[in-house]
């Protein structure tokens, strides 16, 4: 077990952690819920990117690649809340099964 | 080496030494282990002094604005234990959890805060070798840590279970996030003269008259340390900017439910983050360890640093020892200093409204010190097309890094962290390449040191 | 087991266990709390991985700032005092089952990629010639994990990392010549220059300051509809 640890570590601890988060995203009904279920996939692929930097000759590409994955999880989280907010302000509850007035 | 007094840091003493012993870990990583425990063990006393000194200073210094004396009694005529009989008192009482509260998140978030606020002192130098993690982002880290600690407060306002305690913990979260943001860009403002975010350069290139000091700089970042100093005032949660306990209205805020030594725990996080902020701003702004009278540079205490070579025992530089203990005193007096102008500020200045807070933050701070930062990237360009020289009062930034770059490049770089490459977070700066650019742009010949050429 | 062992283990079975108490719980505030333990746990480790600029970006970015947000949106949607909003049971088995045969999915790739070998090939594409996996001669300033002023070029459009390195001619490094090296480099004919990422940059913050326009004006306040209206 305790063997020198290799880039498949970090790959299964990332597919662990996406594996999660989808399933946050899936089953949590709180619409809060499922935005820390995308955090957490979008950190799994960011151990992905940074163990491919550090263990393959991809350099310094997978690290700037998880900088931009960050920036953009800040400004997706940013949008989401207001979106959270707004529904929230509709539906006077944050349980997104409520949101179904488009069902026909 | 045959002392841990001669060794330039714990892992090197160590790891001769560890050869025969037959452990679970491997000897490299046993004294890397040892040499985190004793950083972690001399942090840690200083994180609870910390609290203990400056709880005395608050409650003298309030006394005296008050035309009261203060704590008299414990420990002597200026009461200086009284922070110690405060501690003790606190450990005493009942450990109280109220019957609404979500007990895990309520048992749990005073020590979110208390060790964020520890976890920051990891990264500030105390003098030019003295540091725990010598790491090349260290500011960043430093703010990146220390913002950890508004989680702490907001779920301890959020699992007490009472209406006091969220309205704190309400306000607290929207101050502190809006707080954030111009104090990690008024830090950047001095950073950008120095170009790089290692406290120890920063504080290196300090050295000389205080004019060398990064506050005279430009006008910018002369600005920038009273709006730097404001938003830490602010970010600190400390009067007039303390909504989040304000106990007029909130009888104590977040921390309303707290008890005995929970409660003590944030307001030793308080007191830490503090003078965390006010040594982050000695670092930046006012010189760091150095004096700024020009005496680091001087014969005489370059000859302190060489004397009493071997003292007791094989290779321990007295002099070099008595100098760095030196460095930190002074870099602990400014950043005291400086707290306790907050406590001034705290016992004279009336407390501003929540809306008022925010406004000041988001209307006033944050454009200002977007201005300034602007301001402090186009100066040197400005100064350099009109002057010819980059910097109005100070030597340029090129001169003060090049001996010092030279220096580390070409001797061993003394950090007490470590030089091991093994060693994932503990860095030393060896970056030949990116300072030879540093200083190709800082200067007008082209200067390479003796690692570029690999 | 060495130091980089025992961290390893520590912050993965911290960053597994935060993710899967992510999961499991329903109180929303608890989960934001394990959140902060599994994504503090993944700075942890790209301090790890030597990447020191990222570790310090991920606390900042992520624990100190998405997840306060998230406790926020909770303080400010929560129609009574910890909020549960709970799945069926039968969901739940369904999610778990699906998940576990994905991840199996997922593991079985991992294991079934010799990425040594894919290594190999592409550091021989790159070069040119076969340097093997682990620290190349030259300029290699991440081995530290000091990627502060690497990244900061890369995202300036420059990158001395890939120039400087040992892709060169030999000859021209080992003379350790100055002016033959900054010939080199400024002459651009015997030397191809790497691109960074100068333009993606730019456009990361033009979509910034737009996600924060745009979110700033979603978020404002409007009139809220009635309890009455809704029911």
């Amino acid at each position: 077990m305790f063997s020198d640890i290799q880039l498949t570590n970090y790959l299964l601890v990332g597919a662990f952690l996406f594996v999660c988060g989808v399933v946050c995203m899936t089953t949590k009904r709180n619409g809060i819920g499922i935005l820390m279920g995308v955090e957490l996939v979008l950190n799994g692929a960011n151990i992905n990117f940074i163990a491919f930097s550090r263990y393959t000759p991809l350099g310094l590409d997978g690290q700037i690649f998880s900088l931009f994955v960050i920036v953009l999880a800040a400004a997706e989280a940013a949008v989401a809340l207001a979106i959270a907010l707004n529904f929230y302000n509709n539906h006077l509850s944050i349980d997104v099964d409520r949101g179904d007035e488009l069902q026909g | 080496m045959d002392s841990i007094l001669a060794a330039d840091s714990i892992v090197e003493f160590l790891s001769g030494k560890l050869s025969d012993l037959d452990t679970v870990l491997d000897n490299e990583s046993l004294a890397f282990a040892i040499a985190a425990f004793v950083h972690a063990f001399l942090l840690i006393n200083l994180f609870a002094i910390i609290p203990m000194v400056f709880i005395w200073a608050e409650r003298k210094v309030s006394g005296r604005i008050q035309d009261r004396l203060g704590p008299t009694r414990v420990g002597g005529r200026f009461g200086w234990l009284q922070g110690l009989a405060d501690g003790i008192k606190l450990v005493q009482k009942e450990d109280l959890v109220p019957k609404d509260a979500d007990s895990m998140l309520f048992r749990m978030a005073p020590y979110i805060a208390c060790i964020a606020s520890f976890g920051a002192f990891m990264v500030l130098p105390f003098n030019s070798s003295w540091v725990a993690v010598a790491s090349d982002v260290g500011i960043f880290l430093l703010f990146g840590i220390l913002s950890i600690e508004v989680v702490g407060i907001v779920l301890a306002g959020y699992s007490s279970g009472s209406k006091w305690s969220l309205y704190g913990g309400m306000r607290e979260s929207a101050q502190m996030v809006s707080y954030e943001i111009p104090l990690a860009i008024c830090g950047l403002i001095p950073l950008v003269a120095v170009g790089s975010l290692n406290l120890t350069e920063v504080g290196q290139v300090q050295t000389g008259t205080v004019l060398n000091w990064l506050i005279f700089n430009s006008p910018f970042t002369f600005i920038g340390f009273f709006v730097y100093f404001t938003v830490a005032t602010a970010g600190c949660k400390r009067a007039p900017f303390d909504l989040a306990e304000a106990e007029s209205e909130l009888v104590g805020g977040f921390h309303t439910e707290y008890s005995g030594i929970r409660w003590s725990f944030f307001f030793m996080a308080e007191y830490a983050s503090m003078f965390l902020v006010c040594a982050v701003a000695a670092l930046l702004f006012l010189g760091g360890w150095n004096t700024g009278l020009g005496i680091e540079e001087t014969a005489g205490f370059l000859a302190l640093r060489e004397m009493g070579q071997n003292f007791l025992v094989e290779g321990f530089v007295l002099g070099n020892y008595i100098a760095n203990l030196f460095g930190l005193i002074v870099l602990c007096l400014k950043a005291s200093l400086l707290v306790c102008v907050q406590i001034w500020l705290r016992w004279t200045l009336p407390r501003l409204r929540i809306d008022q807070v925010m406004m000041t933050c988001l209307k006033y701070l944050t454009p200002m010190s977007c201005a300034l930062f602007l301001g402090a990237t186009i100066w040197p360009l400005a100064m350099a097309v009109t002057t010819g020289k980059t910097t109005l009062l100070s030597a340029p930034m090129g001169e003060r890094m090049a001996p010092k770059r030279d220096a580390a490049n070409g001797e061993t770089s003394s950090t007490n962290s470590t030089k091991d490459s093994t060693e994932p977070n503990v860095v030393v700066n060896t970056d030949p390449v990116g300072d030879a650019l540093a200083s190709t742009l800082n200067e007008p010949q082209l200067k390479t040191s003796e690692g570029g050429n690999r | 087991m060495t130091s980089e062992q025992f961290l390893f283990w520590l912050f993965a079975v911290l960053t597994c266990g935060g993710a899967f108490a992510v999961v499991i719980t329903q109180n929303v505030v608890r989960m934001a709390f394990w959140l902060i333990v599994s994504l503090g746990s993944v700075a942890g480790l790209f301090f790890l991985l030597n990447a020191d600029f990222l570790g310090a970006a991920q606390l900042l970015i992520y624990v100190g700032g998405t997840v306060v947000l998230l406790i926020f949106g909770v303080m400010l949607t929560a129609s009574g005092p910890y909020l549960q909003i709970k799945t069926s049971p039968a969901e739940g088995f369904l999610a778990g089952g699906i998940a576990f045969l994905f991840l199996v999915l997922i593991v079985s790739t991992v294991y079934a990629v010799d990425w040594d070998h894919k290594s190999q090939l592409m550091a021989t594409h790159e070069n040119g010639q076969a340097t093997g996996i682990g620290p190349q001669p030259g300029y290699n300033p991440e081995q530290q994990g000091n990627t502060t002023r690497p990244i900061a070029f890369a995202l300036l459009g420059m990158r001395p990392d890939k120039d400087l390195a040992s892709n060169q001619p030999a000859d021209l490094m080992d003379t350790g010549d100055v002016d033959d090296l900054s010939q080199a480099v400024y002459m651009g004919d015997e030397m191809e220059l790497s691109t960074g990422y100068l333009l993606v940059f730019e456009i990361i913050s033009v979509h910034l300051l737009v996600v924060l326009v745009g979110a700033a004006y979603l978020a404002r306040a409007k009139r809220r509809v009635d309890a009455s209206e809704v029911a």
